[in-house]
């Protein structure tokens, strides 16, 4: 009677364990696809023009996205004067100051507004920033990728300074420095790479957003020469050209969404590679 | 506070060097504070512009709204009931698809792939979750699309045809298209949570198991994944949440028209994908306004969805379980 039962539990197993292995091959399938994809019909759009030229008018083949990818390194600067310093004061608030209390409806806070869609942002924005200001522009689109960034920088900012160790803070009380003198000039600095690291993620992160931009950055075909005016995104011309009926349009945008992704990635590998010892310090 | 509670302290510093420092302070702790309470702000700011900016639509059709399948820009007659529908329908078709998959996978990962193979898998999904949904949607309009077409979805209207879901005409984009691009979205978010939910679970609970006799798989499933059921339920829920969101992807594959059909086949249309195209066609204020709206009930769905996300993974992996290393 024994023998059959413990033949099926092993049987059962062996199953099982296939079964979730075959889950996963599922899981990573759709991605090497993608990336086996964005590779072959991307690479072939790259050339020198492609990086350097404006967008041909249409019906004519080549030509660049150059405007999109200043557009987007200008949106994420104007992104980063907003997010860097609200969120990582925010940050400092949360590791050196705050009562527990507080300090988890404001996490809590931070985590909502973390799953606020990226359209509603938009459409906010739509409200703060384009209506008083009454035309599309590059401040509206910066205005818009900044709040995103906030709630991401602020939870890094915090989880990094709490790594600092607490001597530190002593030694530097106890030497008669003021407390913000401290912060500033003790613990932020010895967090600094950790801070950096959760910036560079945000701006990975929003930098491929397009929902928010749609209505705010709205895209140009050509040049911005004033933050007050509309400008083009890397991720809004993939979208535009993507919908668009034109052969020579689809292949550029293959060509942005591999040099978006590309951009991103490196990002995130370099960063995890950068910062791995830290990490598994702090979760053993 | 310290200094004064400790006289000597002050006594030994001049005066006027004394109170700049505590200034200084106070003005720098409030200064991170109103940062920090940032963060409320911003949500009360996106509630009150989205209200604010809806009042014509709020005012005009009240709770008809919701209920009231009509979207005519033409009559100014406006209803929100098709992209609710869609919206819901996508998310759930996603959720069917990516809850199985991303728990098992995130099983796999934890307790039954070969340690080689657990890092390097684990940064892959990492890495998939950053990839933007406009890259995307690029693919499903190209790659994904053309197959479901040709592919997938003739073989599920022979095989399953008799069933109301895959009956009509296969146009490719289609709510099924959709629900399936967001699966993809949602399945590396889901994996991730789950993974570390998985592995937030003591090891006495395993070895406790293993010593009953259990095989690798009773493990998994008696000590472990019982064990971290609310988790890996916030986890589905933190997916939902991004679900009912995502914008760009969705509306590169869905097709975009508001109707509610029983097939699968059929275009759908969901709440963040309309407010994208027609937000600047928009070319009335009632018109506006009711996208507005829409804009609020997505809020308001996607808030509660993912303040509920949180409590539940709160109570696992919370301060109580990291007070223990």
């Amino acid at each position: 009677m024994e023998a059959p039962n413990h033949q099926w539990r092993k049987i059962k197993n062996v199953m099982m364990q296939i079964t979730t292995l075959v889950c996963a091959i599922l899981v990573i399938t759709p991605l090497c696809l993608l990336f086996y994809h964005l590779l072959s019909s991307g690479i072939s759009a790259l050339n020198w023009d492609f990086f350097t030229k404006l967008p041909k008018p249409v019906g004519e083949t080549g030509g660049g996205i150059a405007n999109a990818l200043v557009g987007t390194f200008v949106l994420l600067g104007i992104a980063a004067m907003v997010g860097v310093p609200i969120g990582v004061l925010g940050g400092i608030y949360l590791a050196e100051y705050g009562a527990s209390w507080l300090n988890r409806w404001i996490r809590f806070g931070a985590d909502v507004l973390n799953g606020v869609p990226s359209i509603t942002w938009g459409m906010v924005v739509y409200a703060l920033v384009v209506v008083p200001m009454k035309g599309f522009s590059a401040w509206a689109g910066g205005i818009v990728l900044g709040m995103m960034m906030i709630p991401l920088i602020m939870r890094t900012a915090e989880e990094v300074l709490r790594l600092v160790p607490n001597g530190y803070r002593e030694a530097s009380l106890a030497l008669g420095i003021s407390k913000w003198r401290t912060i500033l000039q003790i613990v932020v600095r010895t967090a600094l790479k950790g801070i950096v690291t959760g910036v560079l993620l945000a701006l990975a992160r929003v930098a491929g957003e397009t929902a928010p931009l749609l209505f705010t950055a709205f895209g140009n075909r050509y040049w911005n020469h004033n933050l007050s005016d509309p400008i083009a995104a890397v991720p809004l011309q993939i979208f535009n050209y993507a919908i668009s009926p034109y052969e020579d349009w689809h292949r550029q945008a293959w060509a942005g969404a591999l040099v978006l992704l590309l951009v991103i990635t490196l990002i995130n590998v370099s960063v995890r590679v950068l910062t791995r010892d830290r990490f598994s310090q702090s979760t053993h | 506070m310290a200094n004064a509670l400790n006289p000597s302290a002050t006594a030994s510093q001049p005066p006027a060097a004394m109170t700049r420092r505590k200034l200084g302070d106070r003005a720098f702790e409030y200064l991170t504070l109103l940062m920090a309470l940032a963060v409320f702000i911003l949500i009360i700011l996106i509630g009150y512009e989205l209200a604010h900016g809806s009042t014509l639509s709020l005012k005009k059709f009240g709770w008809h709204f919701l209920v009231s399948s009509d979207w005519d820009p033409v009559s100014e007659e406006f209803g929100a009931l098709p992209f609710i529908f869609g919206t819901l329908v996508s998310s759930a078709i996603a959720l069917i698809i990516a809850v199985p998959l991303s728990i098992a996978s995130a099983v796999f990962l934890t307790e039954l792939a070969p340690r080689w193979m657990r890092q390097p898998l684990t940064i892959f999904i990492e890495l998939l979750a950053a990839v933007p949904s406009v890259i995307l949607g690029l693919w499903g309009i190209f790659v994904m699309v053309p197959w479901l077409r040709t592919h997938l979805f003739p073989w599920l209207k022979s095989s399953l045809g008799f069933l109301p879901l895959f009956k009509g005409p296969i146009y490719g984009v289609s709510m099924l298209a959709g629900g399936i691009i967001l699966a993809i979205m949602i399945i590396p978010i889901i994996t991730s949570v789950s993974r570390e939910i998985i592995r937030s679970v003591p090891g006495l609970q395993r070895e406790a198991a293993y010593a009953l006799g259990a095989t690798r798989w009773e493990v998994t499933r008696i000590a472990v994944l019982s064990y971290a059921k609310k988790g890996l339920f916030g986890a589905v829920i933190l997916g939902l949440g991004r679900a009912l969101g995502e914008t760009m992807a969705v509306t590169m594959v869905i097709g975009n028209r508001p109707e509610i059909a029983a097939s699968l086949f059929a275009p759908g249309y969901t709440l963040a994908s309309v407010v994208a195209n027609e937000f600047t066609e928009a070319t009335t204020d009632i018109y506006l306004h009711a996208l507005f709206e829409l804009g609020l009930v997505l809020l308001g769905v996607t808030v509660l969805v993912n303040a509920l996300a949180q409590l539940l993974l709160k109570t696992l992996g919370g301060p109580e379980i990291k007070s223990q290393h």
